[in-house]
């Protein structure tokens, strides 16, 4: 007989976990490994509320497994390593994203792309390699392979950085991979929400003219005054839209509802790049001949590698760059589900998961 | 005050031309009188030897993406030999052997023109269906002779025979242009080509002679042994076939899609590997689908591209005559040029039509 959560493992753990797809979370009591000799334990402080919860809580994808403890973006302490760890000792402050293994020996890991493996174990709703679920970080500790564990840098803030370990590297990937970073040139960060306020502030870093484009014109004053952009376009002012057709060189595309690509594109210059990280649930409408006159292209990006998550990190660091958070304790989880899901939040909800769960750890 | 009548194309200009045109969406050609400009000083002026029909052909007479200014005298992938040229031409003398393809002018001014893009510039004029600076329409291709600014002309070697260079105008530039931009033109590299015609052989020669690995994927099984065997295409995907599709998962660097009707860009995003580039050079005229999860979880890209400027165009005749080049033909009669529209409908020819105008275009006197 399949053993049940909480006595999969040795160690006792207390998360909060939806169980079906009304995606209503509650307190739910499982297990974690030991903490091995790669390990690092975490004790968990910050736990940012990702829009890909909200997706596999709710089963959006179709391919939830339940009960799902959610979770990526994990910052705490260290409270125990394993005999072969040398990056961490204990009382160290780091964090966990959204990977927690791969397959450690195929192109993609050897190039420190492990978020490309095929064998990839995510930090929740993964299968570990000795085939137990993997749950997230709406829970009191962790344990981590210490090569999957990244070092949080003095000045980058427990509550406010840890959104960076799933928003902040899945709009930097991307924009460094795609070149986005050339002085001068112009961003378009398409919605405004946890992944689109990042791209603003890393654009901003970057030296690039940075514009919002987004459905809520509400949104515009703060966009300017508060993150830094240039400039603010509403999708549905169809008269600014044309007169900034052809002016990017490329966008950053973080909505995650299915919507028009065919303004955006028009929006690129010559050669243009519009670049996709969310992950809507049906296909996009893709028109073809815009591509073709234009000679531009339409990317895709999925979070980042572990050495590159670090050298976000640090870059965020050095540049004061964190997320915009509301904090949270961990029983206002679902009515924050709920304002989610309007995109009611400026820009991330930060779980106080350290003051809020109470531990037995 | 009386107004001006528009002047006929017989009379719109001093040297008289003669073609074959569509007079309306019904596509027929058929013998169509006009004229052409003097030579100008950066002009030359050549003797149409050949035109090769390209798929746009068929679609601009038919008026399938709207536009069409009838009478419309197609074609352009236009060679011949030289018979004037202005005081101002530096590259050019009479009896020299030339093309030109898709253009004929530019504003010369715009960051594309600068960057040798012509293609791209805001105000390019097709070599037909488009209006000229001064206002008259350009006829293409199907006809006696041609008129083009030395910057729009291209000169082609001795050692390519006219009748196969002429679709490399049209066809050999679009599909050339993106193995470059987007890197698929690097020895040992994998690159998938879609569709088998026109283009997508030229996709297979031009591919093969830059020392990459090429697999087709048609919806054709019948085309596989002249594919492996004649073109050189390493291998053979028939796109229905769930089998094979899914054995070729992941394999590929790349893949130039030339099919412009509407088709599922999921499998052929499942055949590139992480990284890879999905490369449009045919554009269907509906939206297609494209999952997101695909395109993110490999980082994967759709791009498009549109034909070549003028540089690069002659660097690709260089290219293909270097490595014996040409295009897989059938020489056509200036009067079975609708048939030939009707065979190319059906993607019956292996794989351009070219009209032998020189021999067969004869002026009704």
């Amino acid at each position: 007989m399949a053993k049940a959560p909480c006595q999969e493992h040795p160690q006792k753990v207390l998360g909060w976990a939806a169980v079906d797809k009304s995606g209503t979370l509650s307190p739910f009591h499982f297990s974690r490994r030991e903490n091995g000799d790669d390990d690092v334990t975490v004790k968990i402080q910050y736990c940012g509320v990702c829009h890909s919860d909200l997706h596999l809580a709710k089963n959006d994808w179709g391919f939830t497994n339940y009960p799902v403890v959610p979770g990526h973006e994990i910052v705490g302490a260290v409270t125990k390593v394993g005999s072969n760890v040398n990056k961490f000792k204990v009382g160290d402050r780091v964090g966990v994203g959204v990977i927690v293994d791969s397959c450690r020996s195929c192109e993609c890991c050897q190039q420190d792309l492990e978020n490309y493996c095929p064998q990839v174990i995510f930090t929740y709703n993964s299968h570990s390699k000795d085939g137990s679920k993997t749950y997230g970080g709406y829970s009191d500790f962790i344990v981590v392979d210490q090569r999957f564990v990244l070092r949080f840098p003095e000045g980058l803030p427990s509550d406010a950085g840890a959104p960076l370990l799933c928003a902040g590297i899945t709009v930097y990937s991307p924009m460094k991979y795609y070149g986005m970073t050339e002085p001068g040139k112009h961003l378009g960060v398409a919605g405004l929400g946890g992944l689109g306020h990042i791209a603003v502030k890393l654009g901003k870093a970057f030296g690039l003219k940075v514009t919002v484009i987004s459905s809520s014109p509400r949104k515009e004053a703060e966009a300017i005054q508060r993150l830094g952009a240039d400039s603010f376009l509403v999708t549905s002012d169809l008269v600014k839209m044309k007169a900034a057709f052809g002016t990017m060189d490329y966008i950053i595309d973080t909505v995650s509802a299915v919507h028009p690509l065919a303004p955006l594109i028009s929006l690129l210059k010559l050669n243009g790049k519009l670049v996709t990280v969310g992950l809507p649930d049906k296909p996009l409408e893709l028109p073809i001949f815009p591509l073709v006159l234009g000679r531009k292209l339409v990317g895709g990006s999925d979070v980042g590698g572990m050495k590159e998550t670090q050298e976000m990190l640090d870059f965020c660091a050095m540049h004061n760059i964190a997320a915009d958070i509301e904090l949270i304790r961990m029983e206002e989880i679902n009515t924050a589900m709920e304002r989610l899901a309007k995109s009611d939040v400026k820009y991330r909800f930060v779980i106080d998961v350290g003051n809020s769960l109470p531990s037995r750890y | 005050m009386a107004s001006r009548m528009a002047k006929s194309p017989e009379q719109e200009h001093p040297v008289k031309a003669f073609g074959w045109a569509a007079r309306d969406s019904s596509g027929h050609l058929s013998p169509f009188k006009f004229s052409r400009r003097a030579t100008g000083e950066k002009d030359v002026t050549f003797k149409v030897l050949y035109c090769g029909i390209c798929h746009s052909d068929l679609h601009s007479i038919k008026n399938e993406w709207g536009g069409a200014m009838y009478p419309l005298v197609p074609g352009h992938e236009i060679v011949g030999v030289v018979t004037e040229v202005g005081p101002k031409v530096t590259k050019f003398k009479v009896g020299d052997k030339v093309g030109v393809g898709c253009l004929v002018g530019s504003c010369h001014s715009c960051e594309s023109c600068a960057n040798d893009l012509e293609n791209y510039c805001p105000k390019t004029i097709f070599t037909y269906n488009s209006k000229c600076h001064d206002g008259t329409m350009t006829y293409g291709g199907y006809s006696d002779i041609m008129v083009a600014d030395e910057h729009f002309v291209v000169a082609i070697p001795d050692s390519l025979p006219l009748d196969g260079v002429a679709p490399l105008l049209c066809a050999g530039i679009t599909v050339y242009s993106p193995l470059k931009h987007y890197g698929l033109d690097k020895p040992g590299l994998h690159l998938g080509v879609v569709g088998l015609g026109g283009l997508g052989h030229m996709a297979v020669k031009f591919a093969k002679a830059m020392g990459l690995k090429v697999t087709i994927i048609s919806t054709s099984p019948s085309k596989k042994q002249e594919a492996v065997e004649r073109l050189g295409a390493d291998s053979f995907l028939v796109s229905h076939d769930q089998e094979q599709m899914q054995s070729a998962m992941g394999t590929m660097d790349g893949i130039i899609d030339t099919v412009s009707a509407v088709h599922p860009l999921l499998p052929l995003l499942a055949l590139v590997k992480n990284d890879g580039k999905l490369v449009m050079v045919g554009a269907p005229d509906k939206p297609l689908e494209l999952p997101a999860f695909p395109l993110l979880m490999g980082r994967k890209v759709v791009g498009g591209s549109l034909i070549g400027g003028l540089k690069e165009t002659q660097e690709m005749i260089n290219f293909a005559s270097k490595h014996n080049i040409t295009s897989d033909i059938e020489v056509v009669q200036m009067d079975y040029v609708n048939t030939a529209m009707e065979r190319l409908a059906k993607a019956d020819v292996r794989y351009r039509f070219v009209i032998d105008i020189g021999n067969s275009l004869k002026s009704a006197a």
